[in-house]
């Protein structure tokens, strides 16, 4: 086991790869030799080269279309999209183009690429440079998409991610680049589409994504000691595909749901959760699922604005009190 | 400055094209012309639903560039593509039967009229969204420089599609990565029914871009499959040499209105007649004759491909309609489209 942060376990996740596989190459704004503004690609240029990590001039259409292009030919390319925001100026290629070829080509065309991007709020920011769009992205048929909370989970999915046959997208999120935790030694392979219970509990059930996670955990932590209220949290990891299995499988168990999203309250990740868990969990339930989620606004940039838009630790807790008391 | 490529006077001693690749040329013109014409007839007929854009009077630069490619080239173009993709060799039931929405449809009814795709053929898809393609033609044309390969990716355009963000990403991002990729922009003088000089701030939409990406303005006759040809086998060894793009202007006209629906009454009285004059496919025609190919092999051509549209045609009506299984398939490389556990 090494203690690694976040930024250096996507690092890890790649080069794993890049070494792996030959057919593995990085594109992005930034990403070679200065290592990426998020510094989640540093050491890559230098051991790889410039043939197989490739700067590129700040043209989102031709990074995405690049890598689209290149991976309907032979490769495995995995392109950086600076700042998930940046998505609206190449979501044609996203959505339209990449997400829909292999479909409106009866299965002609493969398209084994990855996205990453960093995602989500905390960085003081603003509107811009700080949404949560994975609900986006989940939206469109043909595309998989994940959002890895800790260090471990960001080095093996993208592992899973490059060697998955369909183009997937990996939201890193911002404000964990800097948080460590133990990865394991070794090959680091995860599985796409599994979510992971993190804390058992008997009284409710807490799904949640990302940045989330660490939060949700901590108001675990807060409701059984303050309150006695024994959560059950689970990190939903993958949203395409959709472990439903487990989410429902803990919702039997607990008979009460809440769902922690950083996306704005409309259309939010846990919309489609709730909506899958009423319809099918529905005699299991006991009471109305709870969805926590940041407000339907844009992000204000101000920290002590931006800390009481998205959800925290206190509003967690302070939710699923009033709602389980 | 932006010279007109043109053909240059020939006899049939001083041939630099030759015999073999003129009747194919010309069998591919033909071939190009009559399936348009009948996808047209398909169409009154209510057998193609849908939208369609029709080649019919572009069909030199289809021909003049896919003749000049190799097997394992790529060919990316636009929703106006069932020409491009004929010109690779797509089965011409294939092409028919996909706008007809049947099963023996180049996508078996699932990509349509302005999505005709053909992997086996180098025809990596036709592309819907203005400008969508330029920079997926840079990433082939990358993995192909990656790969160590020297194959070429040619990507076809309109002259309106010079003016959306891609074009200009596609180039840049082209030229600065020196990519073995020939971009074609088809001017036909039209986006959907407005003159592209009213829309665009210089007078050749793509030849007057080049210098800003340090490329040379060509500007070739489209309607003329040899100069066409001559300009495409230019680039292509370029291209293949390693020396970069390129961006290649060819001035042509669509005879038909720019989808089904459109009668074209935007055009000045007596345009479509003057380039009737040119019809890429007539002048073909002339030149063999001038040239001294004897009119019997001609009309064999042309009945033997009149003969091979018929039976197209047959084919593609008596396929079925595809099967509904096919909704749920290919979302996804294991075949299907579940998206939970
Ligand atoms: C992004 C985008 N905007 C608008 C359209 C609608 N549209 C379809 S074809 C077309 C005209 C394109 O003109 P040009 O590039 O000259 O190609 P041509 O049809 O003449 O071959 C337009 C505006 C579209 N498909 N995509
Ligand atoms: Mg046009």
């Amino acid at each position: 086991m090494a203690e690694l942060t976040y930024r250096d376990a996507v690092a890890a996740g790649i080069a794993q790869e890049m070494e792996r596989d030959e057919r593995v190459v990085l594109l992005g704004e930034d990403i070679g030799a200065a290592g990426g503004v998020f510094k989640a690609t540093v050491g890559l240029f230098e051991r790889f080269g410039p043939r197989r990590v490739r700067d590129t001039p700040i043209s989102e259409q031709a990074i995405i279309g690049a890598a689209m292009g290149a991976a309907m030919t032979g490769l495995r390319p995995i392109a950086e999209i600076m700042f998930s925001d940046f998505f609206g100026v190449c979501w044609d290629m996203i959505a339209n183009e990449i997400a829909k070829t292999r479909y409106m080509t009866n299965g002609q065309v493969a398209l084994p690429l990855v996205i990453r991007t960093a995602n989500g709020a905390g960085s003081r920011f603003g509107a811009q440079h700080s949404q949560s769009v994975e609900n986006w992205a989940m939206a469109v048929p043909g595309l998989k998409v994940v959002a890895p909370s800790s260090p471990a989970d960001v080095k093996g999915l993208i592992a899973a991610a490059v060697r998955d046959p369909d183009p997937v997208i990996v939201f890193e999120h911002k404000s964990l680049y800097s948080v460590k935790g133990e990865v394991p030694d070794g090959e680091a392979l995860d599985a796409l589409g599994a979510a992971k219970v993190l804390r058992t509990g008997k009284d409710c059930t807490i799904a949640a994504l990302a940045l989330m996670v660490p939060r949700a955990m901590e108001a675990a932590e807060r409701l059984q000691a303050e309150h006695g209220i024994e959560c059950e949290v689970i990190d939903v990891r993958s949203l395409v595909p959709l472990d439903t299995r487990t989410i429902m499988g803990s919702v039997v168990k607990t008979a009460r749901l809440f769902t922690v999203e950083e996306n704005p309250r409309l259309c939010g990740w846990g919309a489609e959760v709730a909506s899958l868990v009423a319809e099918e969990c529905f005699w299991d339930l006991d009471a109305p699922i709870v969805r926590i989620t940041t407000p339907h606004v844009p992000l204000p940039a101000a920290d002590s604005l931006e800390d009481a838009t998205i959800p925290s630790v206190e509003r967690i807790v302070d939710t699923v009190q009033r709602a389980m008391g | 400055m932006t010279t007109l490529e043109q053909a240059r006077p020939l006899s049939a001693a001083d041939d630099d094209i030759g015999r073999e690749k003129r009747l194919r040329m010309y069998r591919m013109l033909l071939e190009l012309r009559l399936c348009e014409k009948r996808a047209y007839d398909l169409f009154l007929q209510n057998l193609v639903k849908g939208t369609s854009h029709l080649s019919l009077g572009q069909e030199a630069v289809a021909a003049g560039f896919a003749l000049g490619m190799r097997r394992d080239d790529y060919t990316f173009c636009t929703y106006r593509g069932h020409a491009h993709t004929l010109a690779r060799g797509a089965a011409m039931a294939g092409v028919l039967g996909e706008l007809m929405g049947r099963a023996c449809g180049v996508t078996a009814g699932k990509g349509g009229s302005m999505h005709l795709t053909s992997v086996e053929h180098g025809a990596m898809g036709s592309y819907a969204i203005i400008g969508a393609h330029l920079p997926v033609a840079c990433g082939a044309a990358w993995s192909a420089q990656y790969r160590g390969t020297d194959q070429v990716t040619v990507c076809f355009f309109g002259d309106g599609t010079t003016n959306i963000g891609a074009f200009h990403e596609a180039l840049n991002f082209a030229v600065v990565w020196k990519l073995p990729v020939v971009f074609v922009c088809e001017n036909n003088l039209y986006m959907e029914y407005t003159p592209i000089g009213t829309v665009t701030a210089v007078a050749h939409p793509a030849a007057d871009r080049a210098s800003a990406y340090g490329l040379d303005p060509v500007i070739v006759d489209g309607n003329d499959a040899d100069a066409v040809f001559r300009v495409a086998a230019k680039a292509f060894e370029r291209a293949r040499a390693g020396e970069g793009p390129a961006l290649i202007e060819a001035k042509t006209y669509r005879h038909s209105g720019h989808s089904r629906a459109d009668p074209a009454k935007y055009r000045p009285q007596g345009e479509l007649e003057q380039w009737l004059q040119r019809d890429p496919v007539n002048l073909y025609r002339e030149r063999l004759v001038t040239l001294g190919y004897p009119e019997l092999d001609l009309r064999s051509i042309e009945q033997d491909t009149a003969r091979r549209v018929d039976e197209a045609t047959q084919s593609a009506k008596a396929s079925p309609t595809p099967a509904l299984d096919l909704i749920h398939k290919d979302v996804w490389a294991n075949g299907g489209s579940a998206w939970r556990n």
